[in-house]
Formats: C-alpha cells, sequence, structure tokens
C-alpha cells in the first residue's frame, strides 16, 4: 500500500505536492528543488504528463527518479497521447517500477501546446482509464482471446487510482455525475482544479460525500494579480475572487511571495475543515511549499 | 449516401428503456438505398417493439430525415402521436437521429448504426455530424454525437476544459459539446443517462469495410459489375 494511501486511509490531512519534468535530459534542477523543499514536507508529489500539450520529459521516468531519492510520486497520465495498447502497457511498465499511486486525466488537447500539428489520440477517456487499471488489477486487460475471453496477465498490478475534478466550474453538477461514473470505475482518491472560494467548495464537497472518497483541495499558487487576472479568463474552471486579487494588487512586489504563500496558507485553513488534503501546485516557486504548510497551521 | 446497418432488436429495445410509448421515424433515402430502411424496416421493428411490449403511438416515412424542413411538414400531420410518445425511434443514419432531436424536444433514439464509408455528411448537410463510427450511442446523449461535438470525441462527459463561459477548452467560439448534451438531457429529465459507462470505440469499425467496397454503395462504378453478376446468377 502506497504512502499515500495509508496516510488517508488514517484519516490525516495530507498535504501533496507537484512537479513538471523538464524540457530537455537535464533532470538536475528539479531532482533537487524536490529533495530541498519537497522531500520531508509532503506525502507525495505529483509529476505532470506533458502538461498543456508540451513536450517534455516522461512522468514515468521522472517518478522513478523521484522513489530514489526517497520521495513518493503520483504518476500522472493523459489520454491524449498513447491508444489503449500503450496506456495499459505503460501501466504495467509503471508497476514493475514500483509506481503505485496513479493519477487519470484526460489531458489538455493537442491545441494548447507547443505540438499543435499532432493527432490527438483519446482512444479511453479519463473513465475508460480507470476501468482499464481496474481490470489490469483483476489480472485481465481489455483485449479478447480467439474465443473471445478477456486476455489472462502474469502478474497483476496494484495501484492506488486518482482521478480529477472541478469543483468550481460552469457547471459542477455535470462534473460531479462524471465523479460519479469514475468512483464507479474504480477511481479511489480525487484531486481538484484550483479551488479559491471555500464557500463554493464547502457546498461541492456536501454533495460529493455521499461518494465516500477522500478529496484533496486543489492550491494553485498565484504569483502576481496579473496571474490571477490570465485565470480567470483562461483557465477552465477556475475563478479567482475579486478579494484575493486586491490582495495581490495591493502588495509590494518583494513582498509578493509572501501575500502568496499567505494566500495559500489561509485556502487551506479555510478548507481543511471539509476535505482530506491539499494539492500544492506551486508552478516553480517549490521553494514556498514549507511556508505554505507553516501558514495552514499543519506543521 | 450515408450506409446503415440495423442494430440488433435488443439492443433497440434496450436503449428504449423508461419509454413505454414510442413514435417511429423512418427515413426513405439512404437507408432505402442500402435496404436497411423504409416500409419493411417499419413493419418489422414495429413488431419486434410490440412483442416488447411498447406501445406504437405512430409511424411515418420521410424522404430525407436530413432534410429538416421535410422533417418538420411531415410531423406537423403526427403531432397527437407524437406528443403521446416518450420516445422517438428513427430509422436513419446519426445525422437523420440528430435532426429529428434537434425539431421534436424529445428522446431521438437511434434504430440503425452509421457505419464507415469514409464520411458523408447527408444529402440536405446541416449543423448535424455523424462520424460513421458504426456504433451509435445518440440512445444515451439525448440525440447529440459526442463524437462530432465534442473536440476530443470523448464517451463519457466533459473533460476539465469546459470554460466558465461553456465553451470548449479549445475555442470560446465552439460549445463544450458534453455541456450540451448535459443540458439536452436535463430538459428531457433524463441526467441518469450520463451515469451510464460508455466502453471505448471498436476502432475496426472506423475502417471502410471490404465487403462495402466493391458494390454500389460504396461507388455507382459498381452498378455495372452488380448487374452482370445478377444475371450470370
Amino acid at each position: 500500500m502506497s504512502k499515500l494511501q495509508e496516510k488517508l486511509a488514517s484519516g490525516e490531512f495530507v498535504v501533496m505536492g507537484e512537479i513538471g519534468p523538464p524540457k530537455g535530459t537535464n533532470v538536475a534542477p528539479v531532482l533537487h528543488e524536490a529533495d530541498e523543499y519537497l522531500k520531508n514536507t509532503v506525502v507525495a508529489v505529483n509529476v505532470t504528463d506533458l502538461q498543456t500539450a508540451v513536450m517534455r520529459v516522461g512522468s514515468m521516468a521522472m517518478c522513478r527518479l523521484l522513489k530514489e531519492h526517497g520521495i513518493e510520486p503520483i504518476l500522472q497520465m493523459v489520454c491524449r497521447d498513447r491508444n489503449r495498447l500503450a496506456l495499459q502497457s505503460d501501466l504495467l511498465s509503471a508497476a514493475i517500477l514500483g509506481l503505485e499511486n496513479v493519477l487519470a486525466l484526460t489531458g489538455d488537447h493537442i491545441v494548447m501546446g507547443d505540438h499543435q500539428a499532432a493527432m490527438p489520440v483519446y482512444d479511453l477517456d479519463s473513465v475508460g482509464l480507470l476501468k482499464a487499471m481496474s481490470q489490469l488489477e483483476a489480472g485481465t486487460d481489455m483485449g479478447r482471446d480467439i474465443k473471445g475471453n478477456p486476455n489472462q496477465l502474469d502478474g497483476a498490478p496494484k495501484f492506488f487510482k486518482g482521478c480529477c475534478v472541478t469543483p468550481c466550474g460552469a457547471n459542477p453538477d455535470a462534473q460531479i455525475v462524471k465523479l460519479e461514473a469514475k468512483v464507479a470505475a474504480g477511481a479511489q482518491f480525487v484531486q481538484t482544479q484550483a479551488v479559491y472560494d471555500p464557500k463554493s467548495f464547502e457546498k461541492f464537497m456536501k454533495k460529493v460525500e455521499p461518494l465516500k472518497v477522500p478529496v484533496l483541495v486543489g492550491i494553485v499558487m498565484l504569483k502576481s494579480a496579473g496571474m490571477a487576472k490570465y485565470m480567470n479568463r483562461s483557465v477552465p474552471g477556475v475563478q479567482v475572487p475579486d478579494s484575493i486579487i486586491k490582495h495581490l494588487t495591493d502588495a509590494a512586489k518583494d513582498d509578493r511571495e509572501k501575500v502568496s504563500t499567505e494566500i495559500c496558507g489561509r485556502l487551506i485553513r479555510q478548507m481543511k475543515p471539509f476535505c482530506q488534503g491539499a494539492h500544492l501546485m506551486t508552478l516553480g516557486w517549490d521553494h514556498c511549499v514549507p511556508g505554505i504548510i507553516r501558514a495552514a497551521g499543519l506543521a | 449516401m450515408n450506409a446503415t446497418e440495423r442494430k440488433p432488436d435488443k439492443e433497440v429495445v434496450e436503449s428504449l428503456s423508461g419509454a413505454e410509448s414510442v413514435f417511429i421515424l423512418g427515413c426513405q433515402g439512404c437507408p432505402v438505398g442500402c435496404d436497411t430502411g423504409g416500409k419493411k424496416w417499419l413493419d418489422e421493428v414495429s413488431a419486434a417493439l410490440a412483442a416488447a411490449g411498447k406501445k406504437v403511438t405512430g409511424a411515418a416515412l420521410v424522404d430525407m430525415i436530413c432534410n429538416k424542413a421535410l422533417v418538420g411538414i411531415k410531423l406537423s400531420r403526427f403531432a397527437d402521436a407524437l406528443t403521446a410518445a416518450d420516445a422517438v425511434l428513427v430509422g436513419s443514419c446519426g445525422v437523420g437521429v440528430q435532426a429529428v432531436g434537434n425539431i421534436v424536444g424529445r428522446r431521438a433514439v437511434p434504430a440503425m448504426d452509421t457505419i464507415c464509408m469514409g464520411d458523408y455528411q447527408g444529402l440536405f448537410p446541416s449543423q448535424e455530424r455523424c462520424a460513421e463510427c458504426g456504433e451509435c450511442m445518440l440512445a444515451w446523449t439525448g440525440g447529440l454525437c459526442p463524437i462530432t461535438l465534442c473536440a476530443k470525441a470523448l464517451v463519457n462527459g466533459a473533460c476539465g476544459g469546459t470554460q466558465n463561459d461553456g465553451s470548449c477548452e479549445v475555442s470560446h467560439e465552439r460549445k463544450c459539446g458534453w455541456q450540451m448534451i448535459y443540458e439536452r438531457l436535463e430538459s428531457l429529465g433524463r441526467l441518469e443517462d450520463l451515469k451510464r459507462y460508455n466502453a471505448p470505440k471498436d476502432f475496426r469499425k472506423r475502417d471502410i469495410s471490404d465487403a462495402y467496397r466493391h458494390t454500389i454503395r460504396w461507388a455507382l462504378e459498381f452498378a455495372e459489375q452488380e448487374q452482370t453478376q445478377a444475371q450470370e446468377k
């Protein structure tokens, strides 16, 4: 059982981090940051999978490196770039590399990234990927033998299966119906899109309470008022309230990091009573993670 | 021509679950050319529905269901039978099913799978599109096609990319297909259809089958050949 699964099962409030692999083979800086600021502060670290459809080092290799550094990884997997053969094969590969936590995502569309002419795959969607994981765990794959029976695996993997949800988007009810489908397909934990409005998050959590699945609220660090406005304009399902934008606008340039850290800490303090953990996305400001955890009153 | 194959009666009956009364609407265009639709189909499917305990409130054939003006004119004579029906079973390609769904504001359920002939959009192209996936799922999506309306052709609901204004992450000019489906299902009182798990598509069906490549359904050039073969027999 992964540490993440154990801690969530014990009812402990879990904080997880996130890193994005580099574009190029120079992994030293990101590993250094992880060692320095994430290793002893968070329970597990998400590794993004070609986030926003930008080509870079793969999630699986990076996850394995984190593991070798004594950091528990969460393998993010998107459905954009691989068909069902490759996804299932990579799941088996992840299992033999000792990776247990896997987060199933649809994946940002290719036109959001830096290889816009590439072919989008989406052979499976996030629900289908969760189903595939559950099937592999049961010792069969998605294919059929000549007699029409499911193919048997020689050795079955074991995963801690996660999924994502957008609590404060255009249509939270549509998201909740899909979350139900994800849980039915095998999801065991849930990470959310960035949330800045504790009130609407509380409402959302009341509605998903019957699903009995741990939810880790998404906390994306706002580095400036400009970034907050950009997110309101361009990031689906994210609403930064005016009060936070004002807080950032009023901060002196040298104080921005401090203010941003305080905002994250306050959001976690406000939402901790309704959820089971927080997923910190610091977007390169990994050195702020220990400060956020202190500001949240968790250290 | 949009080529079709009849879904098995069992699947048709299953996709009409919850509908006690059904209006049947068939296309007399391409399905007649494919031997899948028209009067013969109408009689057979009516019998199958009756055998499954469904009440058929009425039935009609329209020359080209993809022509919404024709459908509107035809259906105006069947207002009562339509109102009395919980769902409309449509014997046509995916374009026709969506056209009917868009006109009648009722559950439009496909009786056929549109098979791949390399994308042809019906004789009267309008906003409805069919990707000829060969596994029509319009019965579960409020009669709106996620394969052609969703930028990622997802089969199990919206991704996290629905913008705050309900548009798709790829463009503000394009509405999220699954948001459209959600709104349609909500208006039909059928949001529970979203809880259904839809298996990934069988992509073998996206290839044009060899069985069709040398027939008149594929190209008129084969008319002479088919005639000769028939004469030889």
